[in-house]
Parts: C-alpha cells; sequence; structure tokens
C-alpha cells in the first residue's frame, strides 16, 4: 500500500469542468445587461467555486489510500441522508408558500404591493417547490436507497452521485430566485428559463447513468419492480424535459428564450409533458416509494408480483396519451381531445390495480394500522391514489370537464393527489428512513406521527371539500343564464363568492403545515437524541462485500 | 407522405404494435414457469441483511 494519495480521476475532471464553468460564468455575468441573468451567473460562479473548494477538501481529508480500488465498502447512504434532509426543507418551503397564497387568495392585501411578493411569482414558487423540490428530492433519497437495497450493490460513482444531488438542489434554487425576479417562459411545472432547463439536463442524465450502472452491478439476479418505476420516472422525465422545452435563447446574456412549436402544437406539447409530469414523477415514482415502503414496514410481500408487472406496463402504455385533456373546447383537433379522453377514462383500471395491490399487501397483517402510525400514513396515502385516480378520469369526460374546467375543482383534485398521495407516502417514507439512514432503533415518538397524522389529513379534507364546493359553484355561476339569454353573473361576483371557501382552504393549508412542524421536530429529535442501533450500523458497512 | 398517411400508418400499425407488446407483457406475468421467479422477487424487500426499522 503506498502512502502517496493521488486525486482521482473523477475529482480531477469535475473540478477541471467546473472550473471552466466559473469562468464561463463570470464572462456571462460582466457581458450581460440583464439583472436577473447577471444575479444567476454570480450564483452559478459561486456554487461552482464551492463546489471545488469541497473536492479538495475531500482530497485532503482523505484517510486510506487505496480503498476505493478494491472497492469501497458499504452502501452510500450519504447522499440518501442528503436528499432526505433536502426533501424535508424544501417541503416545508413549498407548504408556507402554498398557505402565502392561499391567503393572498382569501386577502388579496397580503401581495404588500411587492412584486416578488406577489401571487403570479409566489404560485410557481410554491408548485415547484412541492412537485420538484420536495417531491425530487424525496424520489431521489428513495430511488438512491431503494436500487442500491434491492440490488444488494453500492451505488455507482464516486463524484457522480453527489453531483446529482447537489446539482439537482442547484436547479431548484436557480428556478425560484428565478420565478421570484420574474423569470419564467410561463409554462405550468416547465417554468425555468432555458439555462436552468439545460442545467437540469446534464444533472437528470447523470442521475439515469448512475441509476443504470447501479442495476448493472446489482448482485441480484432479478430487479425488483420498484425500480422498474423508478426507471419508468427518471427515463420519461428526461424525454418530457427536453422536448417541452426546446427553446431558443434571445442570446447566451439574456433570460429570455423563445420555444420552438406555435400555438396549439405549443399547447399540446405542454400538456403532453405536463401531464406526463403528473404520470411519471408524480405517480410512476411514488409508486416506487409504495412498492417498496409498504412491503417492508408491514413486513409482508407485495400481494400480486404479477399485478405489480401488469401494473407498470399498463400505467406506462396508457399515461402517455392522456394529456389532451387539459386541452377539451380548444383549438386542439377533435379526434385528439376524444383520444385524451378515453386513455383518462382506461388509466383509471391500472390505477385501481396499482391501488389494490398496495392496499392488499397488509392482507394478514391490517392489525399493524393500530399499532404503527407509519403504516397507516403509508396506506391512507395509497387509499388518496386510488381517490384522485377515480377522480381524474371523472374530470377527464368532456361533459364534466366542462363544467370543472378552469375552476378550484381542478386546484382541489390536484391537492387530494399532491397532499393526499404524494407528500402522505413520502412522509411515510421519510418516516422510515430516518432512523434506518441514522441507525436509530426507531422514531423519536410515535405519538407525535400520529399528530401529524391526523392534523394533516383533517386539513386536507378541509382543502379538498372547500375546492369542490366552491369549484362546482363556480361553475355553476359561468354558465347561469337568465330568462333573456344574458350571463347571470358577472366574474367579479363569482370571484366574491368563493371568498369563505378560500378561507376554509388556508386554514386547511395551516393546519398541513403545523403536522409538517411536528414532522421536522420528530425527525430532529430522532437524528439528535434517537438511541443508535449498533448492529446494524456494522451489518450496513459488510453487506455489498458479500 | 402527408398527414393522412401518417396518422392512418399510426392508428393502425401503431395501434397493432403497441397491442402486441402489451399481449406479451401479460403472457410473460402470468406464464406459470415464472410464478416461483416472481414469489421470490416479491420477498425481496424482506429477505435483506438487516433487520432495520424495527
Amino acid at each position: 500500500m503506498s502512502e502517496t494519495k493521488n486525486l482521482r480521476l473523477g475529482e480531477g475532471l469535475t473540478a477541471a469542468c467546473l472550473g471552466l464553468g466559473l469562468i464561463l460564468m463570470i464572462v456571462i455575468a460582466g457581458k450581460t445587461h440583464d439583472g436577473a441573468m447577471q444575479f444567476h451567473a454570480y450564483l452559478l460562479a459561486a456554487a461552482a467555486l464551492v463546489a471545488i473548494a469541497a473536492i479538495v477538501n475531500r482530497f485532503l481529508d482523505r484517510q486510506e489510500t487505496d480503498a476505493w480500488r478494491t472497492g469501497e465498502s458499504g452502501y452510500n447512504l450519504g447522499v440518501v441522508k442528503l436528499a432526505t434532509v433536502a426533501a424535508v426543507f424544501w417541503g416545508l418551503v413549498s407548504f408556507l408558500a402554498g398557505l402565502v397564497i392561499a391567503l393572498q387568495l382569501a386577502y388579496p392585501a397580503i401581495d404588500l404591493d411587492l412584486p416578488w411578493f406577489s401571487f403570479g411569482r409566489l404560485r410557481p414558487l410554491h408548485t415547484s417547490a412541492a412537485i420538484f423540490a420536495f417531491g425530487g428530492n424525496t424520489l431521489l433519497a428513495t430511488s438512491l436507497y431503494v436500487v442500491q437495497r434491492t440490488s444488494r450493490a453500492r451505488l455507482a460513482g464516486d463524484i457522480a452521485p453527489w453531483f446529482v444531488v447537489w446539482g439537482y438542489n442547484l436547479f431548484i434554487v436557480l428556478a425560484a430566485t428565478g420565478y421570484l425576479l420574474g423569470v419564467t417562459q410561463s409554462k405550468e411545472y416547465a417554468e425555468p428559463e432555458w439555462y436552468t432547463d439545460l442545467w437540469l439536463t446534464i444533472v437528470w442524465v447523470v442521475y439515469l447513468l448512475v441509476y443504470l450502472a447501479t442495476l448493472m452491478k446489482r448482485k441480484e439476479p432479478h430487479i425488483y419492480v420498484a425500480n422498474w418505476f423508478f426507471l419508468a420516472f427518471i427515463v420519461t422525465i428526461a424525454m418530457l424535459h427536453v422536448v417541452n422545452n426546446l427553446a431558443v435563447p434571445v442570446s447566451i446574456y439574456s433570460t429570455k428564450s423563445y420555444i420552438v412549436w406555435a400555438g396549439v402544437q405549443d399547447a399540446m406539447t405542454q400538456w403532453w409533458y405536463g401531464h406526463n409530469a403528473v404520470g411519471f414523477f408524480l405517480t410512476a415514482g411514488f409508486l416506487g416509494i409504495m412498492y417498496y415502503f409498504v412491503p417492508k414496514r408491514a413486513d409482508r410481500p407485495v400481494y400480486s408480483y404479477r399485478l405489480s408487472i401488469i401494473h407498470f406496463w399498463s400505467l406506462v402504455f396508457l399515461y402517455i396519451w392522456a394529456g389532451p385533456h387539459h386541452l377539451f373546447y380548444t383549438a386542439l383537433p377533435d379526434w385528439a381531445q376524444t383520444l385524451g379522453m378515453t386513455f383518462s377514462v382506461m388509466l383509471w383500471m391500472p390505477s385501481w390495480g396499482g391501488m389494490i395491490n398496495g392496499l392488499m399487501t397488509l392482507s394478514g397483517a391490517w392489525d399493524k394500522l393500530r399499532t404503527d402510525p407509519v403504516l397507516r400514513m403509508l396506506v391512507v396515502s395509497v387509499a388518496f391514489y386510488g381517490m384522485s385516480t377515480f377522480e381524474g378520469p371523472l374530470m377527464s369526460v368532456k361533459a364534466v370537464n366542462s363544467l370543472s374546467h378552469y375552476t378550484d375543482w381542478t386546484i382541489g383534485h390536484t391537492h387530494s393527489g399532491a397532499l393526499g398521495w404524494v407528500a402522505f407516502v413520502s412522509f411515510g417514507a421519510i418516516y422510515c428512513l430516518v432512523p434506518w439512514l441514522w441507525q436509530r432503533k426507531g422514531l423519536y415518538s410515535d405519538k407525535l406521527v400520529n399528530w401529524h397524522f391526523w392534523i394533516s389529513t383533517l386539513g386536507i379534507v378541509l382543502y379538498i371539500t372547500a375546492m369542490w364546493v366552491s369549484g362546482i359553484l363556480q361553475g355553476l355561476m359561468w354558465r347561469a343564464y337568465d330568462s333573456l339569454g344574458f350571463l347571470e353573473y358577472s366574474f367579479v361576483e363569482s370571484v366574491e363568492a368563493m371568498h369563505p371557501f378560500y378561507v376554509i382552504r388556508a386554514f386547511g393549508g395551516l393546519l398541513f403545515v403545523i403536522g409538517t412542524l411536528i414532522m421536522i421536530y420528530n425527525l430532529w429529535r430522532t437524528v439528535h437524541s434517537g438511541e443508535v442501533m449498533e448492529k446494524r450500523a456494522a451489518l450496513l458497512q459488510q453487506q455489498p462485500a458479500e | 407522405m402527408t398527414f393522412e398517411d401518417a396518422a392512418l400508418f399510426s392508428n393502425t400499425w401503431g395501434l397493432v404494435f403497441l397491442v402486441i407488446c402489451f399481449s406479451v407483457v401479460v403472457v410473460y406475468a402470468l406464464w406459470p414457469s415464472n410464478r416461483e421467479t416472481f414469489d421470490r422477487a416479491a420477498r425481496l424487500p424482506l429477505d435483506e441483511d438487516a433487520d432495520d426499522g424495527e
């Protein structure tokens, strides 16, 4: 064993690329006349500097000289920890932003006359923080954990997994600060401008490569079904993101770009992207979580592994066609609208197949729902998945959509999916992961999980019922005619009628934020004062060397 | 090739192709000799090393 330590190739190349990026950013910051671009260039330059410093530090701190050549032992749990902490942090940010904009809708004066605090800029901050920051980091944490455990192999790559998680969070910071500064390409859920999109593309490709390389070196012959869902999520998001963001920037010194599609083609591409972001980010990815964490927590195998295979493929086959249901009664050709409706209705089958598979996994273990609040959270999330995937196809029927579209019913529907399904299954996974990752015997308090569960459930119920009533009320008011054929209500009258429901919705959101704060306190105490589990620590170190 | 040709091709042969693909998946999932593999696969998360979470 030699005493000299060498800079690894990956470290050297990454540092060199970061150095080039740093120079480019300084040039852009110097030449641009766009204030937001200058800010982002300096931000990226600072990030590159910090990353180079981190690589140098890593090299200086390294103890074992040759350990990596023989293969580093143990799972790479550091990146999983990082993504878990980021998920919890961004979760709180997104729920708080949601509460603020809910209050702004009920009491418009809360925009305080500040441009960056207005609804239009905070709303994408809320949606991106919820979907991409909270949901995305949860998916990074769970996918990178599950792929290692079910493949019995350490995560591939040395710098690469760290690049993925830090790079992804840098994308979030770029996107979020951009929204506040008014930088947006005005596509829902795809608001970030061209340079932020390019950065995400690089990060995402590395994520895919890390995931595939880990699967390739697996010691387990079969690829567990959760990994299929995670892989479908990674691959499809790459495709959707690239196609929907084919934009030409005005110049490399400008934040502004123009999309290559025009008119109805742009609208169709956007909702092909938008609906499949729901289908593959918020559904396939989180189903991956369900297929690992529900069996694990219930200590029962998946109800039917065969059903899970059919579930996977039918979901993949059907989801991709459902996008046009966002564009009923528009310039989109009628056949495309009917296609979107048909596939959306058919989607009900795989969705419920998956839900049944998740719920029935508990057969013979239903009593655990009484004693384990984390399992209860996971199971209720699957129930919410079933409910919102029943509501979705219903709303995709053209006749129903003519009432529901552009109303708060849609907002209620997305939140029964986002809060009930996505957030609850994430909370359940995080409650499982934190004791595992920090090697604790269990959570600090199951009672607090119970409080979190009930307060948040009450919040969700208030939220979605308020939005059902307000949405249907809106829809009916907009289509009411008097005996002479004139519209019975002006638009502002329908806005006025919404006020009580907006207050109830904001209260529901407040309860959800309180539940999240309880979770953060519980996780904090688990990490800082939970009982350490020595045996598990030792096992985790040995495993992949077998 | 006009738009009509492309549309006709995709909504006939595209449909056939996707139906065949899906049938293959269903046959693979239900094939009797695969039962053992799947039963074992279903236990993958549970048969891991450690007694985590407890």
